[in-house]
């Protein structure tokens, strides 16, 4: 190692210290401490703080809301993203070729996604209101309960859901055909192919990888998701709503059950990362074999 | 075929208006007066009136809470550069011991879950004697937004040429001084389209807001928002007005400021 090697690597040190010991007080720590946090019995208003190592855990895997949370979170997150997968994509075929105004529609596209979840929420709640809702009027002046119902709950908060994160991945499918050369287009329209063999031979091949970045983003999102059960149902009716998360934030918060909550937290950090490696694993695999 | 082109743009831009079309409703519940809120087959109010607006104002907690907002997203996003700028310059170019394994635990932090972590704050700020206060916020808003920045600059980075840094420092800069003078303005565009995310994530942050405010004076404008309040009925006038608010700066981002914000949302993915 030279002199210069030796001092870029203590400057490189010094540059990265701050970031890497705010990253670890931050966000490091707390995602160890939850597992230790997860072991004991805390629940500071009965002034309990008792050890009660993996019982937590043991009692999940006999809970039914436990299980009835895992289901919601799975449905919620599959049926979010492939809406948003098909979805995304028709929008960004249709913005392929727009050659006016392409500044409106990026605005028009990004708007529910800039916007604040919970202001996503209150525009969704007031749109599902059983006798003043938009909705409601537009399919002809029913009076249908749409989060109140238990079979229509889910379905509501998933639409609330795809309408605000479409707009990501028709974002980002949208910015990769933008990179495609006109000249390929022109190729296949002289071979004679048309509209629809040009996406399916060109397009959609070119957007394979984008795409799986985009649905490994939006996966680890919608597993995540707390803010919109939160404001429309509160996990609500009957629990169907009920992801992991609003689980956990019920038992932290609502219950001040801070080591049971913790547990519950935990599994859904060991849910994502789960996902994520597998994910990677697979796509790598993929890619590896083609 | 040009005037079938245009007939399709047009076509097109009304279909994302109506996809735009919850936002818009919103926007026309704000203007309308009280007694013509459950009347929804008036679309359009023939009387807008600015009343939710003016109550929205004089009577709720909202000023405090877009101040709060406002203060918690700027200062976040200060400090989130402030630690990642420099870091993600290390990461990207100097020698650091252990960088792979470093870069891949700064990404893992992007998925940390905020459900998982914020009991642990909620302790430790607790412990700190923070609660309700901006700093409470801005500490936990960064866990989310540093790893993003560290992440999202230190791609910009790489995709300055070395070269340009070397002849900076055969003219005699040190590193820091090729950092500052020759490295930072031409990260300028990165750091700006980061500096909009974590503002934009920040502002938008419920969670952790949630849990660590008490009082209006730290409450943020998705705390006040949730929590509006209806003694005999939902305001929903008021809520609209109040929602119209909350989405200023993400509408200032996506109209004034859409380049800066379309190369941070594309530059991870689209990167090799």
């Amino acid at each position: 190692m030279t002199d210069r090697q030796r001092r870029d690597a203590r400057a490189g040190e010094a540059l990265l210290a701050p970031a890497l010991v705010t990253l670890a007080a931050l966000a490091a720590w707390p995602g160890l401490w939850v597992l230790w946090l997860s072991l004991q019995q805390r629940i500071p208003i009965f002034g309990i703080d008792r050890f009660v190592g993996v019982a937590h855990y043991v009692f999940l895997a006999g809970d039914p809301r436990f299980w009835n949370a895992v289901r919601v979170t799975l449905t919620f997150t599959v049926v979010s993203v492939a809406l948003e997968v098909l979805l995304g994509v028709a929008v960004a075929l249709a913005l392929q070729r727009q050659q006016r105004g392409r500044r409106v529609a990026v605005a028009l596209l990004l708007l529910p996604w800039a916007l604040p979840s919970v202001v996503v929420g209150r525009t969704f709640e007031w749109l599902y209101h059983p006798s003043a809702g938009l909705v409601n009027f537009l399919l002809g002046g029913r009076a249908v309960n749409w989060l109140g119902e238990p079979a229509l709950a889910l379905p509501a908060l998933v639409a609330a859901d795809v309408w605000r994160t479409m707009p990501f991945v028709a974002l980002l499918c949208y910015a990769r055909v933008l990179t495609i050369p006109d000249a390929v287009y022109e190729a296949a329209h002289v071979d004679g192919a048309g509209w629809l063999a040009t996406v399916r031979a060109i397009t959609l091949p070119l957007l394979r990888r984008v795409l799986l970045i985009a649905v490994l983003f939006r996966t680890l999102d919608a597993l995540r998701a707390f803010d919109l059960m939160f404001v429309l149902t509160g996990g609500g009716p009957a629990n169907t709503t009920e992801t992991l998360t609003v689980y956990a934030y019920r038992s932290l918060f609502q219950t001040l059950q801070l080591g049971f909550g913790a547990a519950v937290g935990a599994i859904v950090f060991a849910l994502v990362m789960l996902v994520a490696w597998a994910y990677l694993r697979a796509v790598e695999r993929a890619e590896a074999t083609a | 075929m040009r005037e079938r082109g245009h007939g399709r743009d047009v076509l097109v831009l009304a279909l994302l208006a109506v996809w735009a079309l919850p936002f818009f409703w919103q926007a026309l519940t704000s203007l309308k007066p009280d007694s013509e809120l459950l009347a929804v087959e008036r679309l359009v109010t023939a009387a807008p009136t600015l009343a939710h607006y003016r109550v929205v104002f004089e009577r709720s907690v909202m000023p405090d809470a877009l101040r709060n907002s406002l203060g918690v997203a700027l200062l976040t996003t200060l400090l989130a550069l402030a630690l990642g700028v420099p870091g993600a310059y290390a990461l990207a170019r100097l020698p650091v011991p252990g960088k792979r394994a470093l870069m891949l635990g700064v990404v893992a932090c992007t998925a940390f879950p905020q459900v998982t972590t914020v009991g642990p704050l909620f302790v430790a700020l607790r412990a700190l004697d923070l609660r309700d206060t901006w700093a409470a916020l801005v500490l936990a808003d960064t866990s989310f937004a540093l790893p993003l920045v560290l992440w999202l600059l230190a791609g910009f980075v790489r995709e300055i040429p070395v070269d340009v840094e070397e002849a900076a420092s055969l003219d005699g800069a040190g590193r820091i001084g090729v950092l500052t003078r020759v490295v930072l303005p031409l990260m300028a565009p990165g750091v700006v389209s980061a500096a909009l995310l974590v503002f934009l994530m920040s502002w938008n942050e419920f969670l952790f807001a949630f849990t660590f405010t008490a009082t209006e004076a730290s409450r943020t404008v998705p705390v006040a928002l949730a929590l509006f309040p209806g003694i005999f009925e939902v305001p929903w006038g008021d809520i609209a007005a109040a929602s119209m608010l909350a989405s200023l700066p993400p509408i200032v981002i996506v109209v004034a400021l859409q380049r800066w914000l379309v190369r941070g949302l594309t530059a991870g993915a689209l990167r090799e």
